[in-house]
């Protein structure tokens, strides 16, 4: 009777086992939710963050290097019966500090350690060790922040900051983590990559109290942090450092290139002031007051930023004109006729060495009138389309409206107008040469960098070419890894016969020309340079100014503009020129000038129309002050920081491990 | 009755092997389960679980030479007298009983706790096979059906009474016995279409389900039945079914909302959602799941786990050992565990239809359904697909009760199988 039934219980037995089975598969197999190492809560992954690379300058001075401070922890279920005044007053905090953050670190976890105080320093870390003794539940780790013993350089290196809830978000390989630092800007945010080194990561076990228990299978699964690797730039930090002190009380900037190389010898921009500031504890409260200012230290003015070339581009329209045809080094002008004015200057330049010499407005306006009519078409407006994209096309060449490919992480790309432009504008056939003459002195739509202007000098410098600006020449041990396109040599179609006279102008401009009162003339050096004065809407000219030197196998290409200064022979040009003499001779020669220059003080509008403001981070360096530690402006800090070299030879490892 | 006689003779070694497979497995993971590397610990010491389960595995070794030295006969004719005993012990318990973890179920021998609940089982089995092995005794008549019922079901009253709801509940096994000797299958049809109601009402609301059971109706009545078969009385049926269904339906609800404890509440609505409190309620269930599924397919390493070890699972030598399995052994470990269980049952219930004795069958099959029902239950509650009911998983769970009984009731049916040539 009923044998029938062993089947259906059988089977039913076997289905269960089977849908266990099933469900088995699924969360054993299938689901990897929990199969990663360190994704359950008995095993915790220990991420040990690495020391931060160092950079160092080009003949190996120290730029940005690390400073040891230790982070303080609390694990809230630990701190028992403490005198909470007692602390306060031993660290400095207040008690409103200590109960917000204390009820912080409890939301998140009673047995495990949070964050309580950051960036304590060596010196605080002794003077309270003994006293630890009353205060169990604190745990110190540690870590390290930036410290700029040059302290110059403040927008080209950057600063490293906590990562931002976006970049945290956007990361696509999960590797940094709420609260980690990472390069904001500049440098720091260009080669974050290599400069952050590689995390080790320690899986360590813990029990159901969060109680240490061990490393998890004898580390097997373990990797060790590797330090960052240390960058070297192509800066001169004492060039760099007296441009700092020759900006004192003015606002612009000034970048010098290696023309041969393209390597970036000095990049400034002003107002100064200390990168140090952006370092450490004191960071939202200095952050704040130079994003206040209303000359924008924060700002780089180098790389990013648009601003008329002005008179420099005439040399430009030069070339292109000599090359496509339109004038000789001979040809000669007259003064009348021009919609734009001349500066004072002894009479028509007869040739374009003098135009060059005097920067005369008429002459290069002619210049540019007979660029633009080149061609064969005798109706204006049918002309000027053609004309300009040939015109359009050689510019070009010498990187204006595009990016350079400088090894920052922002970089404005200017305009050069083209055809499109002005047909968008004015419609098509609606517009000729008497609408854009303004083009011819560097007015008008055209808008640059300053980089690209030093690019410009190096160009010329250069007979012809131009290398890729670029900051970094040598990334760890073996410089290795610099990207090709830095190296990148980029040729203009300017035959090397034309820059003679070009040259020939701007050697004479400085020793007898535009730049006045032999402001630009260094004995032993022939300097070959180009005053601007680019107009600027909000107020008195930009002083912008232009060099190479020496004028046969240059060494040194340069670009200073100081804003609202006015004319660019007056302080842009004696600023070049010191920072040349700087670089070639090593010294500083011609010491009433550089007094001169370095105790005026030029306000800029926006600064005139905030009235009150007074800044106070942005004092600049000592001139010519050797580079040493810096004095931390952190009460807490050091007072005198021993930086501890990491010499590429030694790989060191040396980890910070937060939990 | 110790005559001479081999005690080895007609014993099923597959079983024995499958049986001893298991034990050994156990007692491994209970090891395991109590590992420390910090800090090694001798394996023959009563100063934890697996020394103590290694004497209990030496002691159920002894238990099986009795079981099999004692004549088959035994079993048989003193099985009213073994379950009256129980009983008897069953209640006395309720007021000897030490109070532990708010239940009144152990009864203390020197250093030893031992729970009669378990025990009950194996008695309640025999008795239940002698009077269904009774002639004239015919489960389909309600007189008949009545009588094994309240014998199945008077065990387990006293077991909740002492606070042991898990053990109680095991009783349900039984059903399938009785759908084996002919109860009609509609009983434990409707049971199983009643547990998908209500694990159904757990999960949706129940205007839904009432909803969809009408329409189900209507369906099968339009497109099952047959034109003929549209009569006025299957109508009146399928309305019945309807209102059972939903008078069931609102029952349960009122059930779990009023009559369960709030435990017990909570227990059902971690099983539902476990992330609704994953530090309360839900920690067991969450724990488990994470510790089974961190194992992976070939498991970390016997004695590498860290879920278990860290005593991030709770009960892990006990009821949660299979999450030991899962996690050191990964689904490799579990799936072999899951097969000898699948092959141990369907071992049994083979020898069980093989039996010429009523006797001898019966038992069988309470033993096979016993056995189940802790699988059923204990694994499921590990890999979150049943409630937390507190009962061990045989022959791997540390305990020397469970041990013992699960031993003793699977030895005495090989015993009867020894003998199976002979007629009760």
């Amino acid at each position: 009777m009923f044998q029938d039934r062993k089947q259906i219980i059988l089977s039913f037995f076997f289905i269960v086992c089977g849908v266990y089975l099933l469900r088995l598969l699924y969360l054993q197999v299938i689901d990897d939710q929990y199969q990663a190492l360190g994704s359950t809560n008995a095993i915790k992954k220990e991420i040990q963050v690495p020391l931060r690379g160092q950079i160092y300058d080009r003949n190996g001075k120290l730029l940005v290097a690390n400073v040891d401070v230790y982070d303080m922890y609390v694990t809230p279920y630990k701190v028992k019966n403490i005198d909470t005044t007692m602390f306060c007053s031993l660290f400095g905090i207040t008690r409103n500090y200590f109960d917000s953050t204390m009820t912080v670190a409890k939301t998140y976890s009673r047995n495990r350690a949070s964050l309580f105080l950051r960036q304590l320093s060596k010196e605080d870390y002794a003077r309270v060790s003994d006293a630890m003794v009353h205060f169990p539940g604190f745990t110190f780790e540690l870590s390290f922040f930036r410290t700029y013993p040059a302290r110059t350089m403040a927008n080209a290196l950057g600063y490293i900051g906590e990562i931002s809830k976006k970049a945290y978000e956007e990361q696509t390989i999960e590797y940094y983590r709420r609260g980690d630092y990472v390069g904001i800007t500049g440098l720091e945010k260009q080669y974050e990559s290599e400069l952050r080194g590689t995390r080790g990561v320690k899986f360590t076990m813990v029990n159901v109290k969060a109680e240490d228990k061990g490393s998890y299978a004898n580390g097997e699964f373990d990797t060790l942090a590797v330090i960052g690797k240390n960058l070297y730039t192509t800066v001169d930090v004492e060039v760099q450092q007296l441009a700092d002190s020759l900006f004192q009380g003015k606002t612009g900037c000034a970048v010098a290139i290696e023309p041969k190389t393209g390597e970036i010898l000095a990049m400034g921009s002003y107002p100064y002031y200390d990168p140090n500031a952006l370092s450490g504890k004191q960071f939202a409260k200095n952050f704040k007051e130079l994003y206040k200012n209303p000359d924008k230290p924060l700002n780089d003015r180098v790389a990013t930023g648009f601003f008329r070339p002005g008179s420099t581009f005439k040399l430009v329209q030069a070339l292109v004109a000599l090359q496509l045809g339109a004038i000789e080094p001979s040809t000669a002008f007259p003064l009348g006729g021009a919609p734009v004015k001349c500066h004072s200057h002894p009479g028509a330049p007869n040739d374009l060495h003098n135009a060059v010499r005097f920067s005369c407005n008429p002459y290069f306006y002619n210049v540019f009138r007979k660029t633009m009519s080149l061609g064969s078409e005798t109706n204006p407006f049918k002309e000027a389309p053609i004309m300009l994209t040939k015109w359009h096309e050689m510019t070009a060449k010498f990187g204006y409206g595009q990016k350079l490919g400088v090894d920052l992480p922002s970089e404005s790309a200017g305009l050069l107008p083209s055809v499109k432009y002005y047909d968008k504008r004015y419609g098509k056939h609606q517009w000729k040469f008497s609408n854009i003459y303004s083009l011819s002195i560097g007015e008008g739509e055209v808008s640059i960098n300053m980089l690209k202007m030093a690019n410009l000098a190096a160009t010329i410098a250069n007979r012809g070419h131009w290398i890729t600006p670029h900051l970094v020449k040598g990334i760890g041990q073996n410089s290795q890894g610099i990207n090709a396109s830095l190296k990148e040599v980029h040729q203009t179609e300017i035959d090397p016969i034309h820059f003679e006279s070009i040259i020939g102008g701007m050697q004479d401009a400085v020793e007898r020309g535009t730049v006045g009162g032999g402001a630009g003339i260094v004995e032993g050096i022939s300097i070959c340079g180009k005053t601007g004065t680019s107009q600027n809407k909000h107020g008195k000219d930009n002083s912008i100014f232009i060099a190479f030197a020496p004028r046969e196998n240059p060494k040194i290409a340069i670009a200073v503009m100081v804003q609202n200064a006015g004319f660019g022979g007056t302080y842009a040009a004696p600023i070049a020129t010191l920072m040349i003499e700087k670089y070639l001779k090593r010294k500083v020669e011609r010491l009433a000038l550089k007094e001169r220059i370095m105790n005026t003080s030029i306000k800029t509008v926006e600064a005139m129309a905030a009235k009150g403001y007074e800044p106070t981070v942005n004092k600049p360096a000592e001139p010519a002050r050797p580079v040493k530690a810096p004095e931390s402006p952190k009460k807490e800090a050091p007072k005198s920081v021993k930086v501890e070299f990491i010499t590429p030879k030694e790989n060191l490892i040396a980890a910070k491990s937060t939990k | 009755m110790a005559r001479d006689i081999d005690i080895r003779e007609g014993i099923d070694w597959t079983t024995v092997w499958l049986y001893a497979a298991l034990v050994f497995f156990g007692w491994l993971n209970i090891y395991a389960a109590v590992y420390n590397p910090e800090n090694p610990i001798e394996i023959v010491s009563l100063s934890h679980n697996a020394g103590r389960q290694l004497i209990f595995i030496c002691a159920s070794f002894l238990l099986i030479l009795i079981i099999l030295f004692v004549d088959y006969k035994v079993y048989d004719s003193f099985a009213y007298i073994f379950y009256g005993l129980i009983i008897l012990i069953l209640v006395g318990t309720i007021f000897l009983a030490t109070e532990i973890k708010g239940s009144r179920s152990w009864i203390k021998i020197g250093t030893f706790s031992l729970q009669p609940a378990e025990f009950s089982k194996v008695f309640t089995a025999l008795a239940l096979a002698r009077y269904l092995s009774t002639q004239n005794v015919n489960i389909s008549r309600f007189r008949d059906a009545f009588v094994a019922g309240v014998m199945v079901f008077l065990p387990p009253v006293i077991i909740i009474l002492q606070k042991e709801t898990g053990s109680a509940l095991t009783f349900a096994a039984f059903v399938a016995v009785f759908y084996r000797e002919g109860l009609p299958g509609i009983y434990p049809a409707l049971g199983i279409a009643l547990a998908i109601l209500f694990v159904f009402t757990l999960f949706f609301p129940k205007l839904y389900i009432i909803a969809a059971i009408l329409i189900l109706c209507g369906l099968f009545w339009y497109f099952f039945l047959k034109r003929y078969e549209r009569t006025q009385q299957n109508m009146f049926r399928l309305i019945a079914v309807f209102v059972i269904a939903s008078v069931f339906v609102f029952g349960t609800d009122f059930f779990i909302n009023k009559v369960l404890q709030p435990h017990q509440q909570k227990r059902i609505q971690v099983l539902v959602n476990p992330d609704s409190d994953p530090l309360g309620a839900g920690w067991n269930v969450t724990q488990s799941r994470i510790a089974i599924s961190s194992g992976g397919a070939i498991g970390k390493g016997y004695l590498q786990g860290t879920q278990t070890k860290f005593d991030f699972v709770p009960e892990q030598s006990t009821d949660f050992i299979f999450c030991t399995v899962g996690e050191e052994w990964g689904f490799l470990g579990s799936l072999i565990v899951i097969l000898i269980f699948a092959a141990l049952l369907n071992r049994i219930i083979n020898l069980a239809e093989k039996q010429r004795s009523k006797f001898a069958r019966i038992y069988g099959y309470c033993v096979a359904s016993i056995l189940f029902f802790h699988l059923l239950v204990n694994i499921g509650m590990t890999i979150g697909l049943m409630p937390v009911i507190g009962i061990p998983l045989p022959f791997l769970s540390y305990g020397g009760s469970s041990l013992w009984s699960f031993t003793i009731l699977l030895f005495i049916f090989l015993k009867l199988d020894a003998h199976r040539s002979y007629k009760v």
